[in-house]
């Protein structure tokens, strides 16, 4: 469904992306394992068009991306929720989800997909009419992924959705991603804590500096010497 | 020392003369405030906008005989499209540089423009006098003119239209939507470029109309503009930068400075008086009287 090859992406003259390379099956859950500034994020923000690699290709269902502009991407049948969720503060929670389905592709079903997503969401029915900037973290990012939902993609991207979350907040995001995914939307997330992005994913990429150095499925990673050596700081062998 | 002649008899006057006044100052102040709102760019060249309504205006009245009020009607399409222009042309090349480019960007425009005027049209001061331009009208002690009641409705009803365009159309939602957050808003398939191609537009749109209304009040010339220019950057620093409400109150309180100061100290004195109004507000207040601290980089 995604396959991403040979990706560098520099911001100027510093270098994040070093022949990143990911693939992503239809109806896969894949997370983006790493430290911090290992380059998750600009991965992700290179898929969706945000940042324009220097050389490189992404093709999405069959077709190249990477020289479109993010804008055009969605209406591709992919979506992404940003980092720290980046509602629209001063937009209520109905004009956000509303915006969400700008391209014309998912106007034409906007009613049918808020009703589909108040049927995952069901807070969101009164929450309506309140400003997104005052909702609690754990509503924000469900009105994030909520709004992610309403381009009705085919393939959702999520960085960092448990992100600064309460362990039972966390549970309710993974059993939404997993509902979402049984509907039949691939998924790929950034999720810095190993075993909670694991036991999600059916697969994962991990990066290191910027380089895509490890990819395997959950059971192979958990057992990996060098998933230990990264995230746990133990040495290997 | 000056001589403080304020009686009692003059209110009514001096606040008619501020709603009117107000109100026009408003339409340039809303423009101004409208782009730099969704753009985070200061236009430097809004007062050059003005200055061709006004010479519009000018020479719509002198070679075809039009009214001013009859071609408010034409000039909204003709700035939108001198608005797309000067964007496609000029912004577009400089909206994701620095604000030091755009910044010269538009200095450099409003320097083109007052120079391709003054090349065509010469510096000579031009007048506009359509018919009604002495009808003066006597209401309850105070006196004012035809042209100034009409310039005031037609200012409010625009700034009025464009507030509830801003709030309400799924449009203004997606200029506010953008101004929120450029990066959320494209990956949502929002082409924010084009957003801020027609935020430009409407901005130019709201000061070029309100030169037309402007010309039949003041004389016409190359560098009409800067005067009201600058009064509108006072106007949108008290409101707070980007905050569209806050511009049509700060238009009210400075020229509420301006009549009332003319009244009591003299006309030489207005200018002294609302600059020094405008460094208090700075010192005391950065963010604007009735902005909140940071909000103007989220947008109206």
């Amino acid at each position: 469904m995604l396959r991403a090859e040979g990706l560098n992406v520099a911001y100027g003259d510093f270098q994040v992306l070093w022949d990143a390379s990911i693939r992503v099956g239809e109806g896969e859950i894949v997370c983006l394992l790493g430290p911090n500034g290992a380059g998750k994020s600009t991965l992700m923000n290179t898929l969706s068009g945000l940042l324009k690699p220097r050389t490189g290709r992404v093709e999405f269902r069959g077709k190249r991306i990477d020289r479109l502009p993010a804008h055009r991407i969605v209406a591709e049948g992919m979506s992404h929720v940003l980092e720290r969720r980046r509602l629209f503060p001063y937009l209520t929670v109905r004009e956000n989800l509303v915006l969400g389905a700008h391209h014309p592709g998912a106007r034409r079903h906007r009613e049918e997909s808020l009703v589909h997503i108040e049927a995952i969401f069901p807070f969101l029915r009164e929450r309506r009419q309140q400003l997104a900037h005052t909702l609690s973290g754990g509503e924000q990012q469900m009105v994030a992924i909520a709004r992610g939902l309403m381009a009705r993609p085919r393939l959702l991207m999520i960085d960092e959705p448990f992100l600064g979350l309460a362990p039972r907040v966390v549970e309710e995001i993974v059993a939404v991603i997993r509902r979402i995914h049984a509907d039949g939307v691939t998924i790929i997330f950034i999720e810095q804590n190993v075993e909670l992005a694991l036991r999600l994913a059916d697969r994962g990429y991990v990066l290191e500096s910027g380089r895509t150095i490890l990819e395997g499925s959950s059971p192979e990673l958990l057992q990996s010497a060098e998933v230990k050596r990264i995230f746990l700081g133990g040495r290997a062998g | 020392m000056c001589i403080i002649r304020a009686s009692v008899t003059a209110v009514p006057q001096l606040l008619v003369s501020t709603v009117l006044l107000g109100g026009i100052y408003a339409l340039i102040a809303v423009g101004l405030t409208l782009i730099f709102g969704i753009m985070r760019v200061v236009n430097f060249a809004h007062g050059e906008f003005l200055m061709l309504g006004m010479y519009l205006a000018f020479w719509a009245f002198t070679l075809l005989a039009l009214d001013p009020y009859v071609l408010l009607f034409v000039s909204i399409p003709l700035f939108f499209g001198a608005g797309l222009l000067t964007y496609t042309l000029v912004m577009k090349g400089v909206i994701h540089a620095s604000h030091n480019v755009q910044i010269f960007t538009t200095v450099g425009l409003s320097i083109a423009l007052q120079n391709v005027a003054l090349v065509l049209w010469t510096g000579d001061f031009r007048f506009v006098r359509p018919w009604y331009y002495s009808v003066v009208v006597r209401l309850g002690g105070t006196a004012f003119n035809l042209s100034q009641i009409a310039a005031f409705v037609v200012s409010v009803g625009f700034t009025v239209a464009l507030f509830a365009f801003m709030k309400w159309s799924y449009t203004g939602r997606v200029m506010r939507a953008t101004a929120q957050d450029r990066d959320a808003a494209s990956l949502m398939g929002i082409d924010t470029d084009r957003v801020y191609g027609l935020t430009w537009a409407i901005g130019i749109v709201c000061v070029g109309v309100a030169g037309v209304l402007l010309a039949p009040l003041y004389p016409v010339y190359p560098t009409a503009g800067l005067q009201f220019v600058l009064l509108a950057y006072v106007v949108v620093v008290l409101g707070g930068l980007g905050d569209m409400v806050g511009a049509l109150l700060g238009s009210l309180i400075v020229a509420a400075v301006e009549v009332v100061g003319s009244y009591v100290f003299g006309t030489a004195w207005k200018e002294v008086l609302y600059f020094l109004l405008f460094i208090a507000i700075l010192l005391i207040r950065p963010a604007g009287l009735f902005g909140q601290r940071g909000t103007e980089t989220l947008g109206v």
